[in-house]
């Protein structure tokens, strides 16, 4: 224990002598650079005070809570049937996904469980809600990069999904269609293949980003070996989901930890890339979606049939405890610690949020960067300005 | 899924028979957690709590905090850090902020409980009023679990003061930021406790169960109005107490 | 000029000029905008593009330009007011200088200088000078960033294409446009004149060289980090507004069509047809046009496709491929080049 900080020491007065001898041998005046909080690289409200030197960044410093809703204070004064549509807002992109693990929680405190059928459906959903989630990444990323095209693509076929998703709840950006106990309602008729033409589609999507991304010289001349999080500290910094699979950690939840869905009756692989770099987290973003289309086919496949809702009370207390559960959403793990004392409310909510964590790293990873790697690298980061600020 | 010596919790347990199963066999590796713990720190272990094939939860002395996670880190290979957050037990002044007429008169059959009870401090108990918690996890050969650890903090609500975790584990500085800013915990150690979320001049602990959540108390709200009745239920308070207003104006089948 | 049959004076003559290039520039940033900016790049992406104004979407780019006439115009509070207001139009007279020169018939051409191509690659860097005098005088860091970027892209770049033209020279023997022209037109590939001798075959290295060249003078697509709309919200015009932005609209697409224009002019023999088609001079005023435009909008397509496929370079990736493969590249076809003219 003492070896490793006593090595950490070490390394930090080393970084601190490395920086001031740079400062005495170039002896510029920095520059101060704000990037956003309206920048179109921040999908939103994010400010990045970035210190210059030249176009090396000398420091980051990420400014938040421009968007800022306090969700954690308001779940105090609302019932749990309520606090879904709060939650919905906060990975906008992928809603579902948030209802699932709050409801898991309050499912496990309240000793209910769904019916299988509502079980696998549930599933369905949070994978598309991962499509819908991450097809707009693997063109966004383009976009960042200076390639117009793949993000049309993009949201040419990631409409087809949030059709589906939509045919399903009545919802296309906030479902609000997960309930303690199961869902509100089961799939409408003629559902399954339509998806599995969408599913289809999806894929065709993949193949065609990866002919026009993946293979281009460019792209990977500003992606490979930019950006490198090492496993260890990407681990540190609390990084999950693809973020921690593209540093070689062969970490999902969904396989390792699947609470109340139906992963286990599934065969899929889970994804992992040794480089850390941006290119792998694009790549693996990229398998996950083809993966999760499989999944959705195998899921289509052999839906149970039964009820989609268990018995609740109709007016739901949920019994004093605490209950932590935690998924793998579409910008990694999502986990809600729910604590309840016997009330119509929570007594405490505490949401943790993938891009929380997955930005958390930002000023360790942009030192010594160039201006442009600071777009590549927050791209490939991948956060949801509501997934952060809550 | 743990169960908290509460009114309501002792009634619904004697009637469920599952978790009792469920508990009876031992969770080996969560126990081996909780034992090392209880061998390295000794007196300084608290309390503990195991869910079986769920989780532990550890509360360890605050003069512990940071050696706990360097235990975790270093001996039990818990290298993801997931969350630190902080927890205010003070039941909150302004009641559930659901004060409006109509969620009054559907609170009316349910006894005031909550209140009454003695003071429920969650799994693994806690002395004082405000308790940090942080939850790491082991994530390597296809092997999850986590740990929950907690540790009681300070004395009033104006003397916090807890180790930080930013040298054990890096990702924690902007979790404490938001702990700091959220609810006052001073963590020694950290590299600048400043706002995170909030403009750097704003005063008061948001998140403390006293801070008022101020559009609730300029504007009643309507609360749990929004229940439905389940088809073919009619004796619903919030309807009865509509139904004598409202509709007398205007003829039931008018809009069908 | 003697663009018609009767001989007019000097001042009229100076007059007609002078409308032709007014007319040129603008037409051609409307063309390349409305046919590639417009269409192909929604083909591309899977959409129609602009629709309702005029058939075909043919008129959005009017309505576009009167709306920026109608725009406020907008000057920031720390701006340095005279050069701010001064930079759109010295970006948009190098686009007018460079229209001087090229050749589209015998006789239709503004000026036919005797060093034609040394001239249009003079006034083609007057541009970098309105770059750097936007990006400074805005008094926005974006800004100064983006036109410190295209300073340093576009002298970088200046060099492999005056060199990718080199080899044109010593082909044709001559600086002037319309020597370069009729040395295609009338040259012969062993003997044989069938096509006359487009260098495109002899020189296609200095064409690829010259049109790489090319795309990062005209900041496009994978050069376009001076404007790199992610990185620095829009570079040195990031505080431009109005009628003072449609300059660099048309400044960047007019000189996109006058160096395509210039590129077919070296390298495809510009307007005209080879020699032993035997069609008459008489014909070629009228077919010279037509023919001209139709390359020109064959290497844009080129320009526009590479434009919106890749993603973009990094600054240093960027000087890289200039110092280190363009610069290179080209001065061996230099040598080359001179080695085959004494050989043959």
């Amino acid at each position: 224990m003492t070896a490793l900080t006593d090595s950490q020491k070490l390394a930090y007065v080393a970084s601190q002598a490395a920086d001031a001898r740079v400062n005495v041998e170039l002896e510029t005046e920095g520059m101060t650079l704000n990037i956003g909080p309206q920048h179109p690289a921040t999908h939103g409200t994010l400010r990045i005070i970035v210190r210059l030197d030249g176009e090396l960044v000398a420091g980051a410093d990420p400014v938040m809570g421009y968007m800022h809703r306090g969700y954690e204070k308001l779940t105090e004064v609302r019932s749990y049937p309520q606090i879904t549509t709060l939650i919905n807002r906060i990975d906008w992109l992928g809603s579902f996904a948030n209802e699932v693990p709050f409801i898991l929680a309050a499912e496990q405190l309240m000793e209910i469980e769904a019916p299988v059928r509502a079980r696998w459906i549930r599933t369905i959903l949070h994978e598309m809600s991962r499509i819908a989630n991450v097809t707009l990444f693997l063109g966004d990323m383009g976009v960042q990069l200076g390639a117009l095209t793949p993000v049309f693509f993009a949201f040419r076929d990631r409409e087809h999904v949030l059709n589906q998703i939509e045919a399903v709840t009545g919802g296309r950006f906030h479902p609000n269609f997960d309930r303690i106990g199961g869902l509100k309602d089961d799939l409408p008729k003629g559902w399954i293949a339509d998806t599995k033409q969408t599913m289809e589609r999806v894929r065709t999507f993949c193949d065609e980003v990866e002919d026009l991304l993946m293979g281009n010289e460019i792209f990977e001349a500003r992606t490979r070996g930019i950006g490198i999080i090492p496993p260890d500290v990407g681990l540190q910094f609390g990084l999950s989901g693809a973020n921690i699979r593209a540093s070689g950690i062969d970490w999902d939840l969904r396989r390792d930890n699947n609470i109340g869905l139906a992963y286990d009756e599934l065969d899929w692989k889970v994804w992992t890339h040794p480089d850390g770099d941006s290119f792998a987290r694009y790549w693996v973003r990229l398998q996950e979606t083809r993966e999760a289309t499989k999944i959705i086919d195998q899921l289509c496949d052999g839906l149970p049939s039964g009820p989609v809702m268990a018995k609740v009370p109709r007016i739901i207390k949920v019994p004093a405890g605490e209950a932590h559960v935690c998924t793998e959403n579409p910008l990694g793990e999502m986990a809600y610690y729910l604590v309840s004392q016997g009330d119509l409310v929570p007594f405490r909510v505490k949401i943790k949020s993938a891009s929380f964590n997955n930005l958390s790293i930002t000023p360790w990873l942009l030192k010594g960067v160039y201006v442009p790697d600071v777009i590549t690298i927050l791209a490939s980061l991948y956060f949801i300005l509501g997934d952060l600020d809550r | 899924m743990i169960r908290l010596p509460s009114v309501d919790a002792t009634d619904e347990r004697a009637e469920s028979a599952d978790p009792e199963a469920e508990s009876a066999e031992p969770d080996e590796r969560r126990e081996a957690v909780v034992a090392g713990f209880a061998e390295e720190f000794g007196e300084q272990l608290v309390g503990s709590h195991i869910e079986p094939d769920r989780e532990v939860w550890v509360r360890v002395a605050a003069d512990a905090w940071r050696a706990a996670g360097e235990y975790a880190r270093h001996h039990l290979r818990c290298r993801y850090f997931e969350f630190l957050a902080a927890i205010d037990w003070m039941p909150s002044p302004f009641g559930r902020s659901m004060d409006a007429e109509v969620d009054n008169a559907a609170k009316e059959p349910e006894p005031a409980a909550v209140q009454a009870t003695p003071r429920n401090t969650g799994a693994t108990g806690g002395e004082t009023r405000f308790q940090v918690f942080a939850r790491v996890a082991h994530v390597h050969d296809h092997d999850y679990w986590g740990v929950v650890l907690k540790a009681d903090v300070g004395d009033g609500p104006d003397d916090l003061t807890i180790d930080s975790w930013v040298p054990v584990y890096a990702g924690a500085n902007w979790h404490e930021r938001e702990a700091w800013e959220m609810y006052g915990i001073e963590f020694t150690g950290h590299p600048g406790l400043r706002h995170l979320y909030l403009p750097s001049g704003f005063e008061g602990r948001p998140l403390r169960k006293d801070f008022p959540l101020l559009p609730r108390i300029v504007k009643p709200w309507p609360g749990i109005v929004d229940v439905e009745a389940m088809p073919g239920e009619e004796t619903d308070v919030v309807k009865g107490d509509d139904r004598s207003s409202d509709e007398a104006d205007q003829p039931e089948d008018s809009d069908q | 000029m003697g663009l018609l049959a009767f001989e007019l004076a000097y001042w009229q003559q100076t007059v007609i000029k002078m409308l032709v290039v007014a007319v040129a520039v603008p037409g051609a940033a409307f063309v390349l905008g409305y046919v590639f900016l417009f269409k192909m790049l929604s083909f591309m992406q899977s959409r129609l593009g602009p629709m309702e104004a005029g058939p075909y979407g043919t008129l959005q780019l009017i309505a576009d330009g009167v709306k920026f006439l109608q725009k406020e115009d907008i000057l920031p509070d720390r701006a340095d007011r005279f050069v701010f207001k001064a930079a759109p139009a010295v970006v948009l007279i190098s686009t007018f200088l460079l229209f001087v020169v090229i050749p589209a018939g015998p006789n239709a051409i503004v000026e036919d200088l005797g060093v034609g191509i040394f001239f249009a690659l003079a006034v083609s860097s007057l541009s970098v000078l309105g770059v750097l005098m936007a990006g400074w005088a805005s008094a926005n860091k974006f800004s100064l960033m983006g036109g410190l970027r295209a300073t340093g892209q576009l002298i970088a770049y200046e060099l492999p294409l005056v060199l990718a033209v080199v080899g044109v020279v010593i082909q044709a023997g001559t600086l002037s446009m319309q020597g370069i022209v009729n040395a295609q037109s009338g040259g012969e590939i062993f003997g044989w004149g069938g096509l006359g001798n487009p260098f495109l075959l002899t020189q296609f290295l200095g064409l690829v060289i010259f049109m790489i060249a090319v795309q990062a003078e005209l900041t496009q697509v994978p050069f376009d980090m001076p404007v790199a709309e992610s990185e620095l919200v829009g570079g040195y015009h990031v505080e431009y507004t109005g009628f003072r932005f449609l300059f660099f609209f048309m400044g960047e697409f007019g000189t996109a069509f006058a160096f395509a224009a210039i590129a077919a002019t070296l390298f495809l023999g510009g307007w005209a047809l080879p020699d032993s088609w035997g069609v008459s001079g008489t014909a070629m005023h009228v077919l010279g046009p037509i023919i001209l435009v139709a390359k020109v909008m064959i290497l844009s397509f080129f320009v526009f496709w590479v434009r919106f496929t890749y993603p973009r370079f990094r600054e240093d990736q960027l000087q890289q491929l200039a110092w280190k493969v363009l610069i290179p590249l080209s001065l061996v076809n230099i040598v080359a080049t001179g080695i085959l003219k004494v050989a043959f």
